[in-house]
């Protein structure tokens, strides 16, 4: 027999002006199991708690109804009060009497009635709660950052910086990003490597961060606060320790002309290589694909001149693991390559280039250094037309979504060539300018009116190549009434979309976390939790969400890393208890779970695993599904999924939400 | 061998004459059965289905319904435009059930769905590009350019053939006659299509900019594989020549005669004479 | 007739999820909009958890009519609970029907934590309409042809 108490508050005269709180007493001492109830003016206040207290240790209570504001206000406090006269908080229920009941009716008998069936059905559900435990899950004070652009710069030093470890993978051989590979950044002109490279060296130099170049996550395992990840150290063939990156290996490698990643074709690099004169780690990678003694088994020139003896051709890929409490994800972005767009012509053409393309040539250290060049012929391009939107909130192409930083850098490219060429005539083709952000309107602004580049609103149809080299471009101009026009231009660049990188959908799945249709990750909620991720302790930063701009990108990176440290300092995560558990049984049956793993299915946080139940022989009985409290979230999702009943959640269990609602309705 | 159902359409009887006799000269030459459609009629052509929705579909429906009726498996369609019509209605017919069935009532005929449809690229690269590399005896060291025109590639959801923009096929077909397909910008836009009568002027500059775009590249001859573009590029030379300023002599060919020509068949079967700019003797 | 109706108080069960509709519920007091006394809320983390019988208990037990409401679609809480809900509502709909159960008695809403004015509304409408039906005595029929045919069957 169970020893309820049950406490009405008045709220001040909040609940007793509608509701007579002395009948809801009287009417909640008779319910069965009910050993004591009052009614006081304020519950929640230090008289009001005491007396809540000193009644659970008089009457031995062993269950607590109170009937006050809504639970989202007190609940806290009154689970507090009852944990301090030493009955577990989760034997505490709220019965909502004010919010859903005397503010909303006015003063009558069905009021209070419908306040004494609240309490007989919170009266009914705490019969049946059982005293839980908070969960307490250790937690691995180590984080792994994937990508080591600038949001991975970003948060890496930031969770370094607050004392703790971080393991930076990045699959390139130097970190840095797309922003290594820009030239000046919008909206204030400055070098972008100027700005980027001294935190690049810091990651390098700082105590705290372990660096892997070359390398990509292979697996991850485990849960918040623990997970598992198995990292591949690609084969570099040269041994790291004796490397002093003194260079002579690339200058000496025979293979000179293949096309170089970092300039994005348009200059070359060798086969043994530094991607760019900044790379941090500064020490080079075999590229196995193109090395001649790979591909032909002769060569080996690297080998015969390195000073330390540094190259390894037999170097194997290594597997290492690490146990981490945090994983952030910034593994950026990329942009369509100009092959993408038949209309512009399958990217046959030399002078038609992409955005990261034209960064390249206008980039100091670039293939031209710094000089517009037309890639084709090296001459400097008098006429350039930029189009706006390649593929971005195009449908048809399949991206309906704005690519966001299109509109800034095509302003800015604009203005680097009539910097750079005085008497050069550039023109943009745009759908709309798009220039929300601090100082960036007045960017564009300068671009149209101090630049004098030439803004046609409309999109263009085409682009070819005339018999005599000149690219034609036709497009139409909506602002003159849809009137066609055709500018012969020297060089076109395309401001093709951002879309995700090739491999976002396979890590995503290797993380267990969500992603949109378009393979860029989904945050946790695009408002309120925009740097978290579905699955606990993992976190997102930058352009692997959606294509960002670097101010952006950063501040989501300082987020997830705030994210991160907050996790990291706590030496156990306490959770509520409120999660979904798999019955358990006495044998044969050991559980009713048949093994049917719908529930997870429908577990939006793979906090479902399989449970083999052996006998002695270690032979397996049965499958059964199983709970990971530290993933569980306690949506409840499962249970109503369960065709065996096997699944329940605590808090709100089949059996306390029956008697809960029988009770509500069994009164006449 | 399989015998493949022939719809030549008006164009095919009147004004493009010469693909009517190249495509079937290709086809006796090669031994490949072709048998008319009996009793076929227009396809509706732009004159249908920019009036009436209806008669756009069952004037093509008629047909196909017709060639499923002859025991046809596939038919080809020499004409782009009729091949569009029949294609897209086709398409139409078998993704909406209602339509078809409303079709089928207004034409009192059945038509399940079955058939092929090819134009006269697939219906060469399916049954005569095979035999090339044996039967190719004059080959034409010459430089072309393949002009695809609009209807043969789209609308290209429907059509589902070649490149939409910058197609290739009849550019692999020119290189196996031995010609030297040139590179060029303007294999899909306007010719000014039908309004080569009522706008001869607008026709003139269109096909203007495609026919000094292809000899500004060295091309010696155009090749297409459209009655409609065969006839404003070469009928309408004229109107051309004078929105250009100059005189263009480069010919215009319908690929099956220029595969005809490679395979040494006498250019009286093709229909080379009945061109307006005369095609020189290769 | 219509005496018994205008005196017929229909008791409702509101199952609702803690996170947009108990919130906005919670508004609805804290707005002082008052609706009618009829409803008893029922929270629940998601209205992914509410397991369609408890819907059936509730009118074994007597409930004239059911609410179910939780968050709006893509504002779910635990992302996709609420999608859930909806597929389980879509199919048990037509499985009630079968049964022969007034889905008419079944009203499945969103409402968010800022709808305080579209609970009130809600709860106001339900009641008009459960009310216009009459008291489900229907169910206990079928409840009561359930418990014979267990009985014959013993």
């Amino acid at each position: 027999m169970s020893k309820i108490g049950v406490f009405i508050c008045h709220c001040g005269e909040n609940i007793s002006a509608t509701v007579d709180c002395a009948r809801v007493a009287q009417a909640a001492a008779e319910m069965e199991g009910v050993a004591y109830a009052t009614d006081y003016k304020y519950m929640c206040s230090e008289p009001g708690q005491q007396l809540i207290r000193q009644a659970i240790r008089e009457h031995n209570l062993d269950g607590v109804v109170v009937g006050s504001c809504s639970p989202r206000m007190h609940e806290p406090t009154f689970r507090r009060a009852c944990a301090e006269a030493g009955l577990n908080p989760y034997l505490c229920e709220i019965a909502n009497l004010r919010e859903h009941c005397s503010w909303v009716h006015e003063k009558g008998e069905a009021t209070t009635q419908k306040a004494i069936d609240i309490v007989q059905g919170l009266v009914e559900k705490v019969r049946r709660n059982q005293p839980l435990t908070p969960i307490r899950v250790p937690v691995t004070k180590k984080a792994l950052v994937i990508g080591g652009g600038i949001a991975g710069i970003q948060a890496a030093l930031d969770i370094a910086n607050c004392g703790h470890r971080v393991i930076l993978v990045e699959k390139e051989p130097s970190i840095g990003g797309h922003m290594a590979q820009l030239s000046e950044t919008f909206p204030t002109l400055d070098c972008s490597q100027c700005i980027l490279t001294p935190r690049m060296v810091e990651v390098a130099q700082h105590p705290n961060i372990t660096l892997y170049t070359y390398a990509e996550v292979e697996s991850v395992e485990g849960f918040i606060g623990n997970f598992k990840a198995t990292i591949r150290l690609k084969a570099k063939s040269v041994d790291e320790k004796k490397c002093t990156g003194c260079g002579l290996c690339t200058t000496k490698c025979p293979n000179k002309k293949i096309p170089g990643e970092f300039n994005e074709g348009l200059g070359t690099r060798t086969a043994i290589y530094v991607p760019f004169p900044q790379a941090v780690p500064n020490k080079p990678v075999i590229d196995k694909e193109h090395c001649n003694y790979y591909q032909k088994g002769k060569c080996r020139v690297c080998e015969k001149f390195c000073p330390t003896g540094a190259i390894t051709f037999d170097q194997p890929d290594q597997f290492i693991t690490e146990e981490v409490g945090a994983i952030v994800v910034t593994t950026g972005f990329r942009v369509l390559p100009t092959s993408f767009f038949p209309e512009y012509g399958y990217g046959r053409y030399k002078d038609v280039i992409t955005g990261i393309q034209f960064e390249r040539l206008a980039s100091a250290s670039g293939p031209t250094m710094g000089e517009i060049r037309r890639p084709s012929d090296g001459t400097v391009p008098k006429k350039v037309v930029f189009i706006a939107c390649c593929g971005s909130r195009d449908p048809a192409k399949g991206i309906p979504y704005c690519s966001k930083i299109c509109c800034m850098y095509t302003a800015k490219h604009a203005m680097l060539y009539q910097h750079k060429v005085h008497d050069g005539e550039s023109t943009v083709f745009y759908m709309d300018i798009r220039a929300g952000g601090k100082n960036y309107e007045e960017f564009v602004r300068r671009a149209i009116e101090e630049d004098k580049v030439n803004y046609v609103r409309g999109r263009v149809a085409r682009v070819y190549e005339r018999a005599d080299g000149k690219l034609v471009v036709r497009g139409v101009d909506t602002l003159l009434g849809a009137q066609q026009v055709e500018i012969e231009a020297d060089m076109v660049v395309l401001a093709t979309a951002g879309v995700a990188n090739p491999g976002a959908e396979e890590l995503a799945q290797k993380l267990h976390i969500s992603y949109d249709p378009y393979h860029f990750f989904a945050e946790a909620h695009p408002k309120l939790r925009p740097v978290e991720t579905n699955t606990a302790g993992i976190y997102l930063a930058g352009a692997c969400q959606a294509p960002k701009d670097i101010p952006e990108t950063v501040a989501t990176a300082s987020g997830a890393a705030a994210k991160v440290v907050s996790l990291l300092s706590q030496d156990d995560l306490v959770r509520e208890p409120l999660v979904a558990v798999v019955n358990r049984c006495a044998p044969p049956v050991y559980s009713t779970c048949v093994g049917c793993f719908l529930c997870q299915t429908a577990c939006p946080y793979q906090a479902i695993e399989r449970e083999e139940i052996k006998d002695r022989q270690g032979r397996v009985i049965k499958t059964v599904a199983k709970v990971n409290p530290g993933l569980c979230q306690g949506c409840g999702t499962c249970v109503s999924f369960c065709r065996s009943k096997a699944i329940d959640i605590q808090g709100y269990s089949n059996e306390q939400m029956y008697a809960e609602v029988n009770a509500l309705l069994n009164h006449e | 061998m399989k015998e493949t159902g022939f719809y030549p359409g008006c164009s095919l009887q009147a004004t493009s004459r010469e693909y009517n006799e190249s495509v079937r000269a290709l086809a006796r030459h090669l031994s490949l059965p072709l048998r008319e459609i009996e009793d076929w009629n227009c396809c509706g052509a732009t004159a249908a289905h920019s009036m009436n929705h209806e008669l756009a579909l069952a004037l093509p429906a008629r047909v196909l319904a017709l060639a499923e009726a002859q025991g046809m498996e596939e038919i080809v369609v020499p004409c782009a435009a009729c091949y569009g019509r029949l294609a897209t209605t086709h398409h139409t017919l078998v993704t909406d059930e209602t339509l078809r069935q409303k079709t089928c009532d207004t034409i009192g005929m059945e038509y399940s769905g079955k058939l092929k449809i090819l134009n006269a690229v697939q219906w060469i690269e399916q049954y005569v590009e095979p035999l090339l590399a044996n039967a190719v005896t004059h080959p034409i060291n010459r430089k072309m350019a393949c002009y695809y025109g609009c209807l043969l590639v789209r609308p290209h959801k429907v059509l589902q053939f070649d490149r939409v923009e910058d197609p290739q096929s009849m550019d692999r077909l020119c290189a196996l006659c031995g010609s030297e397909p040139v590179d060029w910008a303007f294999k899909t836009e306007c010719c000014g299509a039908g309004l080569s009568i009522s706008r001869t002027q607008s026709v003139g500059r269109l096909s203007g900019a495609i026919l000094s775009d292809a000899a500004e590249r060295g091309a010696e001859a155009i090749i297409v594989a459209c009655p409609m573009c065969h006839s404003n590029l070469d009928m309408r030379r004229p109107a051309a020549n004078r929105s250009l300023g100059q005189k263009l002599d480069i010919p215009v060919l319908f690929i099956t005669q220029l595969i005809g020509l490679a395979l040494g068949i006498p250019r009286k079967e093709l229909g080379l004479d009945r061109h307006f700019v005369p095609v020189p003797q290769w | 007739m219509d005496e018994n109706k205008a005196a017929f108080e229909p008791r409702i069960i509101a199952f609702v999820c803690n996170w947009c509709t108990y919130a906005g519920a919670d508004l609805t007091g804290t707005s002082r909009i008052k609706y009618a006394t009829n409803v008893e809320i029922v929270r629940f983390p998601c209205t992914g958890r509410i397991d369609f019988m408890l819907l059936l208990k509730a009118f074994a037990a007597g409930a004239d009519g059911i609410i179910v409401s939780g968050c709006h679609p893509n504002d779910c809480h635990y992302t996709s609970g609420n999608f859930h809900a909806r597929r389980r509502w879509i199919v048990f709909r037509g499985l009630l029907d079968f049964l022969g159960i007034d889905v008419r008695r079944i009203h499945y809403y969103w409402v968010s934590a800022a709808e305080g004015a579209k609970w009130a509304e809600v709860v106001n409408q339900t009641v008009a309409e459960i009310r216009e039906l009459g008291p489900y005595t229907e169910y206990k029929k079928v409840a009561n042809y359930i418990e014979e045919t267990e009985a014959a069957h013993e």
